[in-house]
């Protein structure tokens, strides 16, 4: 009995412990983890989500829009090794690297509990690279795991509790309301993407079905990050300083401006927020590669970008509009008609989205009515 | 399984219990509740299926609030016939279509896919592709609001699709694009925009379909800027009649320019035989020849590499009647009013009449045993319009036939 009650107590130490000092991040090279904890990457304790040593919190340019949901990126590599330096795709992360991304939403004073969420800007995470749960509702924590034979998408989903996130492999639809700062409220059907759908946007080859990170490159990348405890400093430099980055080039590396930086040209925005929104289907190799319309970085042909484009498959989601981007005519223009839809036979993204990105569209509409005025033909 | 088990227990003791009702009212609640379970069921089965696996879906309705799709090589989704297993998607909240393949060797069989959003089936980048008894529709009728495509290969190669149905697609019922060794035969397309469409396609034969109540029957076209030019197709053994419906495509689709009463339509496309089909009472025509000029595309630096002319093409000994007597449009109505006086009608070719210059040949369309034909000197603005028919008398080798090497 003794010796029963010795362990009982050293257990509840360890446990106490474990909230200071957690175990590290396991990496799993097979199987599917049923509980978020199970990884370690971040872990909940003493009212917030916490990171674990090693695990980096880092941020992007122009972020996927995903009904004003709030993201958590973070990024961990195992002792030893480091993603290579990619001009174009995303940075060639080692076997064994965690991504994890959580959605989360603020929520109103006193509002926990409910599927009442605020609509405003993400200012990222707490100074300690973590989130306060008082403060906010925790939706799902996505991994992207690179194993041996490629990367896999898992998706878990937090409880109402908020204390564990539980694998949701065939996805979930959820129901809030999302509460604007002027009192207005828009009902959003967040949708958790099934595993397969995390491929219809990771899967950027959709010949070879390998699925890859979308955020992590280089272009993306490329700007200043308030380090908890280590001041602000840019993502790359920080990166190939604790030992994550290796093979940069030496000179000026690539930069998509922030989408909403008013100091940016209003061309480089808006090709920013295509290229992190769509660009990733809409490309030469992407799914969306059928619409002949490409919208990422490296697209320089204007008709591929859309420009007196006509639609090949869209269906109703022309919205009775002849061309992808009539120059100078945002109304007759198909790319902002279906950003402004949330009828999923119409909408662009066509997942990841319920509502509608006001701000998104009136850049998208800016940038096209700034287009020289041009007839397409009839 | 266990969940469809424990639902069916709960109906049965409900119907038990009965509270002095018949025990009918429990035994569809039970039912619901199965279907429920097995919705649940199939998308899971859809995540965690093996290559070789047949996934059967049993008889009855099952409703989703957002797509399916499936991404492993060499499944079967089999149900137990079109009008028995239904997957519904009215009220889909989520998900562009109602399902979305991205693998190889996918077969489709004998089930139902209603009322989805977007694209009823769409298939993408794969080989090897069979859809057999397959039934896509718009349960509503017509509408702009329904979905693009019912049955939708695109990039893909060795397609067969197969005594299937498509129903009221905005765009097209059974529309196989940018795709290479294609199939369609036995299928039946109604009251869609278009009935069957094959586009950017190379080699397909289309046979044995019946195309009927759309607003084109089947449609041939070659669109630019796509990830290849079409080539290669054989349309024979058809029926392809009264496809006189109005066309409520969204504009800016390429099919919202096909004018309601057509037929068979080729547009842009080269090396195309029709043969041995049943064609009529198209209004507008039975057969219309034209260029991707007359669906709006009109600026020429747009088109790149793109070759915009037919050339040829090879009609022949087809069953051609009725026809060509109300044609959509005004300016058809007016070209007719006076090509042919009030109770006239168009013959059973209409050609818009853009052909390239440089060509030395011409562009080789050859009319065996039609009415007529009238060119409408689109390039012209329709002014000088010919019903000459002799450019047309000519003969072209037969296409040699698709073999999917299927065994």
């Amino acid at each position: 009995m003794p010796m029963r009650r010795f362990l009982a107590a050293l257990g509840l130490a360890l446990l106490a412990a474990c909230t200071r000092a957690p175990a590290p991040v396991a990496f799993f090279a097979e199987g599917m983890p049923e509980r978020l904890s199970d990884w370690n990457v971040v872990y909940v304790a003493d009212g917030r989500l916490r990171l674990n040593a090693r695990v980096e919190p880092y941020t992007l340019d122009s972020p996927l829009f995903t009904d004003y949901a709030h993201k958590l990126r973070t990024v961990w590599m195992p002792e030893g090794k480091a993603a290579r330096y990619q001009p174009v795709d995303a940075l060639d992360f080692p076997v064994g690297t965690i991504i994890s991304k959580t959605f989360y939403y603020p929520v109103p004073d006193g509002g926990r509990g409910g599927d009442v969420v605020l609509r405003s800007a993400d200012t990222g995470p707490e100074p300690d690279g973590g989130l306060a749960l008082d403060k906010v509702r925790l939706v799902e924590t996505r991994l992207l795991v690179r194993r041996e034979a490629g990367w896999i998408a898992l998706p878990y989903v937090w409880n109402a509790e908020q204390t564990e996130a539980r694998l949701m492999r065939s996805g979930e639809l959820l129901s809030l309301t999302l509460l604007a700062a002027d009192g207005s409220k828009a009902q959003v059907d967040y949708t958790v993407p099934d595993e397969n759908q995390c491929a219809g946007c990771h899967g950027t080859d959709l010949k070879s079905k390998a699925i890859f990170p979308i955020g992590p490159k280089a272009r993306h990348l490329n700007r200043d990050f308030a380090y908890p405890g280590a001041g602000s400093e840019n993502q790359l430099a920080h990166w190939q300083k604790i030992g994550y980055l290796t093979d940069v080039p030496a000179g000026e590396l690539p930069k998509n401006p922030s989408w909403d930086d008013p100091a940016a040209p209003l061309d480089a925005r808006a090709r920013s927020y295509l290229d992190i929104n769509c660009g990733h289907c809409h490309s030469r190799k992407g799914a969306a590669r059928t619409s002949g319309m490409w919208l990422d970085a490296t697209t320089r042909d204007l008709l591929r970008l859309g420009r007196c484009k006509l639609p090949i498959a869209a269906g109703q989601g022309t919205g009775n509009r002849p061309w992808d981007i009539a120059p100078g005519k945002p109304d007759d223009s198909i790319l902002p008609y279906r950003m402004e839809s949330v009828d999923p036979g119409v909408m662009m993204p066509e997942l990841g989205r319920s509502v509608v990105h006001a701000e998104g569209v009136a850049l998208i509409r800016d940038w096209i009515a700034a287009m020289p005025a041009q007839d397409c033909g009839s | 399984m266990k969940r469809t088990c424990v639902a069916l227990a709960i109906g049965f003791a409900l119907s038990l219990s009965g509270c002095g009702k018949q025990g009918g009212d429990a035994a569809p609640a039970g039912k619901a509740e199965a279907e429920a379970g097995f919705a649940a069921e199939l998308r899971n089965k859809l995540l965690d299926a093996k290559p070789g696996d047949v996934i059967d879906v049993p008889a009855g309705t099952f409703h989703f609030d957002r797509s399916l799709s499936l991404r492993v090589d060499g499944v079967t989704l089999r149900g137990q016939g079109m009008d028995k297993s239904i997957l519904s998607f009215k009220g889909q909240k989520a998900g562009a279509e109602g399902l979305l393949v991205n693998a190889n060797g996918f077969t489709l069989e004998n089930l139902a896919i209603e009322d989805s959003k977007g694209d009823g089936f769409k298939i993408s980048q794969a080989e090897n592709v069979t859809v057999r008894g397959v039934r896509v529709e718009w349960t509503g009728g017509p509408k702009t609001s329904n979905g693009g495509y019912g049955l939708y290969p695109v990039l893909c190669k060795n397609v067969l699709i197969e005594n299937s149905v498509a129903i009221g697609a905005s765009d097209s019922g059974i529309y196989v694009g940018q795709s290479r060794d294609v199939i369609v035969r036995g299928s039946r397309a109604e009251r869609n925009v278009a009935g069957i469409e094959i586009e950017n396609t190379i080699n397909a034969d289309v046979y044995d379909n019946v195309a009927t109540g759309n607003t084109g029957g089947i449609l041939v076209f070659n669109m630019p800027a796509l990830t290849q030019q079409g080539d290669a197709i054989r349309v024979f053994r058809n029926k392809v009649f009264q496809n006189n419906l109005d066309n409520f495509g969204a504009k800016g689709t390429p099919v919202a320019s096909v004018p309601a009463g057509s037929g068979v339509v080729i547009n842009s496309n080269d090396n195309i035989e029709i043969f041995d089909n049943d064609i009529a009472d198209n209004q507008t025509a039975n057969i219309i020849v034209s260029s991707v000029y007359s669906t709006g595309y009109k600026d020429d630096k747009a088109s790149g590499e793109f070759d915009p002319y037919p050339e040829r093409i090879y009609v022949h000994d087809n069953r051609l009647s009725g026809g060509g007597d109300s044609p959509d449009r005004m300016d058809f109505k007016a070209l007719k009013v006076a090509m042919y006086g009030l109770g006239g009608h168009f013959p059973d070719v209409l050609f818009d009449g853009y052909v390239n210059p440089q060509r030395k040949e011409g562009p080789q369309l050859c009319l065996r045993g039609v009415s007529g034909v009238l060119n409408a000197d689109g390039p012209g603005g329709y002014k000088n319009p010919s019903k000459d028919a002799k450019p047309f008398d000519c003969a072209l080798p037969s296409l040699p036939a698709v073999d999917l090497k299927r065994g």
